[in-house]
């Protein structure tokens, strides 16, 4: 890496308890360079979720899960108590496995984290979410069906719309948590031009499955296995000549 | 060993299934005897009602067994009052309660789903000696605090009783309606930065309308019908209750009231009171199952 660039989010020292203290993380340490793509790969049950989720501190919905270390956003430490959780996630925004559109229309969708987080005038919000939905190339497929209920779209154009809705609120970063696994494989490439075109514009993280997509699509990869990062760096050189003979052997499709 | 096909014999148990249909047949279309019987049966014997007040029975607020001259009035905005502030005061109450329950660390969600299981098991006439050696002279202190004079039945008193009653069945319903909620939808709504209340408020309750209305209308049938606690509570007043202090009485609180005295005119008032207290709750059942469709139909569902 010649040029410098910017660091968005650190992760140091980080480590994640479930409930009864079993241990899903260890000591982990990874560099989030801002407005770059960033894969997180993995076997199942490997912790990239997990660390994904540490991230806008999502976990926190559930009893007893316990994280340990820091999360740098910027510079800040955002797992200290006085972080403001709620202006934390319209910063860090997520998207889901399967398409989560709320029971509203499709409008409505988009527009409900803009009443959340802002004020704005009804015009100020029909803009915004009409350049929300052309952000998430959803506008020219909805623009006639705005009223409609946004569990009325195909699952493809709901993911594209949850997109739209989490770009609405103006994050900085967008958690990806393998957005394409229940999408069909035309949609699925609709949804990683989206994710590229989304680049220019955010910091972007993404768990996925798929190590072409992976290949595809980031600029840098992590190698997550049993808890830990085993190897961090550019895509290219991860997919041609890993560093690690685990990732070697899990890019090759030895196991995993 | 012999295959009975095989052999051309029919299993031993083969005839079983054609009187397990019957069976079935038979059981699902005595509902609905039944109910055409319950129609009719009252029809019949509220027709000299009918043909004595015509629809002046519903306008009427005259109950005078002297004069035999009867309306229905009161009985009727008694009973939709008393389950209407009822519903107003159990909804939110169970909502919330459910929203806890289901959120609480185990062993506490447990312990409260319990404790509201159990409130609904309690028998009706123990609500109503409750309300009125305990709620009805409190209520009277309360209201005395505000100086208003009054003994403690009525319309309030009636409406707090039906609220208990049916604050377990809509929280237990609500209860399952949100845990059935998927997760991934929750945790999308903290993921934009939604507080817990906007996350109930504006994702599962939309998400749940259709179970949490079902509780509503299951609590709403059990307020409409609910008859010995009102009796204990309500003064059973003839009267259209102008006050929420005043004295009132419910259909199902005037027919378990006179029955045992009435004869002739009156008997048949009564019944045509009964007839109008099922007609209401059938037509709440119509009513509901449309309004499903439509939120159904308002959502994509269909």
């Amino acid at each position: 890496m010649d040029k410098q660039k910017k660091v968005k989010i650190q992760a140091r020292n980080l480590s994640f308890f479930y409930e009864g203290g079993h241990q899903a993380l260890f000591d982990n340490n990874l560099d989030i360079p801002e407005k770059e793509i960033t894969a997180v790969i993995g076997p199942s049950g490997c912790g990239k979720s997990t660390h994904l989720r540490i991230y806008n501190r999502i976990f926190e919905l559930y009893r007893g899960q316990r994280v340990e270390g820091e999360v740098l956003l910027d510079g800040k430490n955002i797992l200290t108590p006085e972080t403001d959780v709620l202006e934390l996630r319209r910063r860090v925004g997520m998207i889901f496995q399967k398409p989560t559109p709320f029971p509203m229309s499709v409008f409505d969708n988009v527009a409900y984290p803009l009443r959340l987080h802002f004020r704005l005038s009804k015009s100020e919000i029909a803009d915004r979410v009409e350049a929300a939905l052309t952000g998430a190339c959803l506008w020219d497929e909805v623009k006639d069906k705005l009223k409609k209920s946004g569990l009325a779209l195909s699952g493809g154009q709901q993911q594209r719309l949850c997109m739209a809705r989490t770009i609405a609120a103006e994050p900085e970063v967008l958690l990806m948590d393998e957005p394409t696994s229940a999408i069909d494989p035309v949609a699925t490439l609709k949804i990683e031009d989206l994710v590229l075109e989304l680049r220019k514009r955010f910091t972007i993280v993404i768990v996925t499955h798929n190590m072409q997509q992976a290949a595809r699509i980031s600029d840098q990869t992590a190698f997550f296995y049993k808890g830990r990062i085993i190897e961090v760096g550019p895509t290219k050189q991860i997919f041609t000549s890993p560093k690690e003979k685990k990732t070697e052997e899990y890019i090759t499709g030895r196991f995993g | 060993m012999e295959i009975c096909h095989a052999a051309g014999m029919k299993r031993p148990s083969a005839w079983s299934d054609p009187v397990f249909r019957w069976l079935c047949l038979g059981c699902a279309a005595l509902c609905g005897l039944l109910m055409v019987g319950f129609f009719v049966q009252l029809a019949i014997a509220s027709g000299d009602a009918w043909r004595t007040f015509g629809l002046g029975f519903f306008s009427s607020a005259e109950w005078d067994p002297v004069a035999e001259r009867f309306g229905a009035l009161p009985a009727i905005v008694g009973t939709l009052l008393t389950t209407a502030i009822a519903l107003v005061i159990a909804l939110p109450l169970a909502f919330v309660s459910a929203l806890f329950i289901v959120d609480a660390p185990p062993w506490l969600s447990r312990l409260l789903g319990q404790a509201v299981d159990l409130l609904a098991a309690i028998p009706s006439i123990i609500y109503g000696m409750w309300g009125l050696f305990v709620l009805t002279p409190i209520m009277q202190r309360i209201m005395a605090s505000f100086g208003i004079e009054t003994n403690g039945f009525g319309l309030l008193t009636s409406a707090l009783i039906l609220t208990l009653m049916i604050l377990p069945y809509i929280c237990a319903v609500m209860r399952d309606v949100l845990r059935m909620t998927p997760p991934m939808l929750r945790e999308a709504a903290f993921g934009i930065g939604c507080t817990r209340w906007e996350t109930a408020r504006d994702i599962l309750m939309r998400y749940g309308i259709r179970g949490l209305l079902g509780g509503v209308f299951i609590g709403l049938g059990r307020a409409l019908g609910e008859t010995m606690a009102v009796l204990f509570v309500a003064g059973n007043v003839m009267r259209v209750p102008h006050a929420l202090t005043d004295g009132c009485t419910t259909i199902a609180a005037t027919l378990a009231n006179n029955f045992a005295e009435a004869d002739g005119l009156q008997r048949s008032a009564l019944f045509a009171l009964g007839l109008i207290l099922l007609v209401m709750a059938f037509l709440i059942q119509l009513l509901a199952q449309y309004y499903l469709r439509m939120t159904g139909a308002k959502r994509g569902e269909r």
